[in-house]
């Protein structure tokens, strides 16, 4: 073994992990899936007919690889959740009614993943009213596209990042008169008009998230997946906009959001993103109020005082 | 009343008007606003009543201060609000020292009412810092907390909203410093209700 080759081992030694973290879809226009998958148009060989072919892709399978490269699964190749069968094209159609693997075959149960709580989400899951409807068939994906997903409520610091991500998730349905009606089996709710009770209708979807009233809140759990159904959705005002706002149990849960609702100095004050009426009391605004108020009291005494003596 | 009294008729019908409709609305601007403020969780009031009260009684002071406004540029009442700026610091030290020293030591008062002098100096710069200052303030970002659609998203790194939200009620919270003053100072006088019936008869006794 020449020096040459030593310098080779070690390049390859140091370079491995430097791989490892990189996703596998960095080249995605080499990717054996994704050179078609995320493609509009496909160019393959026809061997019946045996001639080149470019064809339409079918847009509900085009994935957005940029999401891809961004979702917690970046590190997983196709063929580990697919069947390895799909390297094959033509693709065998039956492959498409083989069940695919269920985010708790490789979540539920797992020490590794204890801290986001599958199981529990799970349990949580089944009592709500997506469950109740369509069982098993309403699948974790339905809502977290397991090709994009990414945890945005732990990793974000920004409210209204959180608050469209998530919404995003459920009017993927709720907006959408297809896949409404895919589980649904009835057509869309018309959301804006199912809402006209609630004042700032526009502000509130912009800054609240459809969860913060439309679960069942738990302390143990950081977002809850009890989605109830309408009738036992929050309508009372004061359920937010209170010293005891239902949002520091639900969106400004998360350590980051909660050390700024609480705390009471100037820098939190001037991180605030958003304005909840009744929610977010500003301990120095108040304190200095109060200052003001009583010392314009003890002035308005002292000279009433001195206006009955010296009657 | 002895004979040296003279009635001077201070206040006309619109005034009175206008500061009846204006001492209701902004109490309940106070309270209404306090209860929003302050969180809901042993509230006197429920926060959609708190909130249809506040928006109410708003927009009716901001119709009301029209009335204020145009009354003092139609009629001769405007003038009493007019500031010169010469010995602007001294006329207010005076009157301030007579409010502190002077009226327990039987120094008369420095600036007299009279058909041509309204309000003591002290009193025209409160009256004008609030009427035509926070008053002002309240209703334009009020209005703006009433459409929020309207507001710039962001100031910097802060939300426009909540920007917005606080300098509106530090503004109304000095509004209501001056409230309480404003009827402090009232009391003050040869009969503790004297002013007060005069606001309402619109006749003011000098004595």
């Amino acid at each position: 073994m020449n020096i040459q080759h030593i310098f080779i081992i070690i390049f390859l030694i140091l370079a491995t992990p430097v791989v490892n973290a990189q996703s596998v879809y960095d080249g995605a226009k080499n990717h054996a899936c994704l050179k078609c998958h995320a493609s509009q148009i496909i160019s393959f060989h026809n061997a019946i007919i045996e001639k080149d072919q470019k064809k339409l892709m079918n847009p509900h399978y085009i994935i957005d690889t940029l999401g891809l490269k961004a979702g917690v699964h970046q590190n997983f190749d196709c063929t580990d959740c697919h069947s390895y069968e799909y390297v094959e094209y033509p693709h065998n159609g039956n492959l498409k009614l083989e069940p695919l693997n269920s985010c708790l075959d490789c979540h539920g149960g797992d020490p590794t993943h204890d801290a986001y709580q599958f199981d529990r989400i799970n349990e949580e899951f089944q009592k709500s009213v997506h469950f109740k409807i369509s069982g098993e068939d309403f699948t974790c994906g339905k809502c977290h596209d397991q090709h994009t997903y990414k945890p945005t409520a732990r990793n974000s610091a920004n409210v209204r990042e959180i608050v469209e991500y998530s919404n995003g998730l459920c009017l993927s349905c709720h907006n959408d008169m297809n896949k409404y009606s895919l589980i649904a089996g009835k057509e869309n709710p018309e959301i804006v008009q199912v809402h006209n009770w609630l004042p700032n209708q526009e502000l509130h979807f912009e800054h609240v998230r459809c969860i913060e009233c439309h679960t069942d809140v738990v302390d143990n759990l950081m977002v809850s997946h009890n989605i109830m159904s309408k009738e036992n959705a929050v309508r009372n005002c004061n359920e937010c906009h209170s010293k005891d706002s239902r949002l520091k149990a639900s969106l400004y849960k998360y350590a980051n959001l909660q050390s700024r609702a609480d705390n009471g100095s100037v820098r939190a004050i001037l991180l605030n993103e958003s304005y909840v009426i009744g929610a977010q009391q500003f301990p120095v605004l108040r304190k200095l109020s109060f200052i003001i108020f009583f010392m314009t009291l003890a002035g308005m005494l002292i000279h009433l005082f001195f206006r009955f003596i010296k009657k | 009343m002895g004979s040296e009294n003279t009635k001077l008729y201070f206040y006309p019908f619109w005034l009175r008007i206008w500061h009846g409709i204006n001492a209701i609305g902004i109490i309940l601007l106070i309270f209404t606003g306090i209860a929003m403020q302050s969180g809901f969780d042993a509230s006197f009031i429920k926060f959609q009543l708190a909130v249809n009260l506040h928006n109410i009684s708003g927009i009716a002071v901001t119709l009301n201060y029209l009335l204020f406004f145009i009354g003092n540029i139609v009629t001769s009442n405007g003038k009493f609000y007019l500031i010169k700026p010469m010995g602007f610091l001294k006329r207010l030290m005076k009157q301030a020292y007579y409010y502190a020293y002077g009226m327990f030591h039987g120094m008369k008062a420095p600036y007299p009412l009279s058909e041509k002098r309204k309000f003591n100096p002290l009193q025209k710069y409160s009256y004008v810092f609030v009427m035509y200052l926070f008053v002002p303030f309240v209703i334009i970002s009020g209005f703006a907390l009433l459409f929020p659609e309207m507001i710039i998203d962001k100031v910097y790194n802060l939300s426009g909203v909540f920007l917005t939200a606080v300098l509106h009620s530090a503004a109304g919270f000095f509004i209501s410093i001056f409230l309480l003053i404003h009827l402090y100072v009232a009391s003050i006088g040869k009969f503790p209700v004297e002013n007060f019936k005069s606001i309402i008869t619109g006749w003011h006794n000098i004595h």
